[in-house]
């Protein structure tokens, strides 16, 4: 239990260190580093959980591809963002209202948690039985397969599309052609010439 | 570890096939490279001809597969083949008019094909997941669709338009959709239909969602308030993705529509119907009043096909079995006379260029007789004309109407029907009374001149044996209605 209780705290301080690093470090490819930690940090949580598939798809989608994908924009994109922050203060006092909002909200929360007593427990499958990533391919590949089936011909279309709008067919860009460079004699490489003394080629 | 039984894929099996025919097709086209265009639409015209034998030959009673997420009844039947037979004539129409277009590739068909399976899941959806896939695989195939003229500005405006306007509303569907899941704790329709049939009239919680599901279809219909990104993507979308989207997609839409209100919510008729009925005047008014007003003929058809679908409600808002059939074979009839009217338009270029304005086609009785007589024949029809196809489409939904005491909205739909008739009969007018343009481009093609010439006997003989159409909705509406 206190191991359980270490850890979570560990993850949680992590986490939010990590996130407040994110929005204050002023070189935008070190925020998608912390940004990255964070997401390490709430895998880990999720695991403390029992949720271990969330924990694996939040690892694999969000640091995997997410993350990668801001390294590109950041990196890419010629972002000035010592100019972006200039109105920093000016929304400051918008920013501010919208996490007060959030704050009395998440008191609130806690209050019907902790004061409404008639709270729903979730319904949690003894884990010794089986593992909630074996639970959840059971549930998708019978009863909802019709559904990831499909929802896998959208994600085809999605594919297909980005290809048909995006890609051109460039002219006068030399590829290389590995099977050319391999196959090449010397014949045709070299050319030996010769010089009579005394003259040019 | 518990094994679990394949369920029975044979109801499915038009999808499936058309599924793995468009992968085929798909690696066909890659292997063979940009040239593979031509043998790829007609490859895929043949797969959904194909896939239309499937769908009679899996006719029958009606049965729940894939773990009560997928139906097949007559109505599905019904619905099927005719978005099937959209998609048959959008690819036959679209092989020369891309190759003109220079936008010949392979991927088109593919697209079509991958649309027509997203709509065929539509039409056999028999739970909110199974609908919003569906909705969605089709949706996100039409989106590239509109855009794949993409070095027009144009098309790349109706593309973005259209995926825009379509992810709000699918968003808005969603949200209703959860908004049921969570009075209700189903997404099955037959079990939503048992837990909503509690009390006489409906809580509030469920009929927000209804009200948000409604809104996600109006938009895939182009119902009027949802219309507005009708005459833009008309406009800018390649002309025979426009012939595909005025077809198909409202097919398999309004299929949607129909089995969502009459299954899961069929108890409460009296409290949706005042919705459809507002959606239904309002289309039906504007398609009538704004279309006039045009010069380009796809916005004039977007318009029109706004009006239609609102004909169309009429029929749902009766709510009856009687009003079913009479969409059905409304829809069926649209089908031809859309097809038909947009073959047309793939046909009018002049000097290598498009042509879409309405004035355009002055004095095409001297220039082309045929291709005019087919014109005036879809325009009379469309005007609801006796007695060609497009008057019993409105003759079964208005009588639909009075039988359900909705006198007033059969009035609206008679008056604007005689608005509409305005713009329909001023193209007859342009091409018989006034002085000829010079001639469009020749050759035509056989192919084209087949779809004019099916789609033309159709509406104009349809009078002579409408038992064939009205018989099998007759049959698709029951099996809507069990008991």
């Amino acid at each position: 239990m206190i191991v359980q209780a270490l850890a979570f705290y560990a993850f949680s301080a992590v986490a939010i260190a990590s996130a407040v690093m994110v929005i204050s470090s002023r070189n935008p490819v070190h925020s998608v580093f912390y940004l990255i930690l964070a997401f390490f940090n709430a895998a880990g949580l999720f695991v403390l959980l029992g949720a271990e598939f969330l924990a694996m798809i939040l690892v694999v989608v969000y640091v995997g591809a997410v993350a990668v994908l801001f390294l590109f924009v950041v990196m890419m994109l010629d972002v000035n963002f010592v100019e972006l922050r200039q109105g920093f203060l000016q929304y400051l006092p918008i920013g501010a209202t919208v996490g007060a909002i959030l704050l009395v909200e998440l008191v609130f929360i806690f209050s019907a948690w902790a004061f409404g007593g008639g709270t729903l427990a979730a319904p949690a499958p003894d884990p010794t039985e089986i593992a909630n990533t074996h639970a959840l391919g059971n549930l998708l590949y019978t009863r909802y397969v019709f559904a990831f089936q499909a929802a896998g011909l959208v994600l085809l279309v999605a594919m297909i599309g980005a290809i048909v709008l995006t890609l051109r067919q460039r002219v006068g860009v030399r590829r290389q052609k590995i099977a050319r460079q391999v196959s090449r004699a010397r014949a045709e490489a070299v050319e030996v010439v010769k010089v009579p003394t005394g003259q040019g080629v | 570890m518990p094994s679990f039984p394949l369920p029975p894929l044979s109801p499915a099996l038009p999808e499936i096939f058309l599924a793995a025919a468009s992968m085929a097709l798909l690696l066909f086209g890659v292997f063979r490279g940009e040239r593979a265009a031509r043998e790829a639409s007609w490859l895929a015209a043949l797969a959904l001809v194909v896939a239309v034998v499937l769908v009679l030959g899996g006719g029958g009673p009606r049965q729940l597969a894939l773990y009560g997420m997928f139906v097949t009844d007559a109505f599905a039947v019904f619905m099927k083949v005719l978005v099937l037979l959209g998609g048959i004539f959008a690819i036959v129409m679209s092989i020369r008019w891309n190759e003109q277009a220079r936008i010949a590739r392979f991927e088109f068909p593919v697209l079509v094909l991958l649309a027509t399976t997203g709509m065929m899941m539509m039409v056999s959806a028999a739970d909110l997941i199974s609908l919003y896939i569906g909705l969605e695989l089709q949706s996100l195939s039409l989106y590239v669709l509109a855009g794949f003229k993409r070095d027009t500005v144009r098309s790349a405006e109706a593309g973005l338009k259209y995926f825009v306007l379509g992810a709000l509303a699918s968003g808005m569907m969603l949200y209703g959709c959860s908004m049921v899941y969570g009075f209700a704790g189903a997404t099955d329709f037959a079990t939503l239909a048992a837990t909503l049939s509690g009390g006489e009239t409906l809580a509030i919680g469920p009929l927000v969602g209804i009200v948000f599901v409604v809104v996600g279809l109006a938009f895939k219909v182009s119902a009027v308030p949802f219309h507005m990104w009708t005459p833009d993507v008309y406009e800018g979308a390649p002309t025979p993705v426009t012939a595909f989207f005025s077809v198909a997609p409202k097919v398999a839409a309004i299929a949607l529509f129909l089995r969502v209100m009459i299954e899961p919510f069929g108890g409460y008729v009296a409290d949706w119907r005042q919705v459809i009925w507002l959606i239904s005047v309002a289309s039906m008014v504007l398609g009538s009043v704004a279309a006039i007003n045009q010069s380009n003929f796809k916005r004039l058809m977007a318009y029109s096909s706004i009006g239609h679908i609102g004909y169309a409600l009429i029929g749902l808002a009766a709510g009856s079995k009687e009003g079913v059939e009479s969409v059905l074979i409304y829809m069926a009839i649209y089908v031809f006379m859309n097809v038909g009217t947009f073959a047309v338009i793939l046909l009018m270029r002049r000097n290598g260029e498009d042509v879409e304005a309405i004035d355009d086609l002055q004095g095409l009785a001297q220039t082309h007789p045929a291709l005019a007589l087919s014109l005036a024949i879809f325009m009379f029809a469309m005007a609801g004309i006796p007695p060609l196809s497009g008057f019993f489409g409105k003759l079964y939904v208005f009588m639909a109407a009075i039988n359900a005491e909705l006198y007033v909205l059969a009035v609206i739909g008679v008056v604007t029907s005689v608005v509409g008739a305005y713009y329909y009969i001023r193209i007859v007018k342009l091409m018989y009374f006034d002085a000829p343009k010079p001639a469009f481009d020749r050759p035509f093609g056989a192919e084209m001149s087949a779809v004019l010439a099916v789609t033309a006997v159709v509406t104009l003989f349809f009078f002579i044996a409408p038992s064939v159409v009205v018989d099998s909705a007759a049959a698709a509406a029951a099996s809507l209605f069990p008991g």
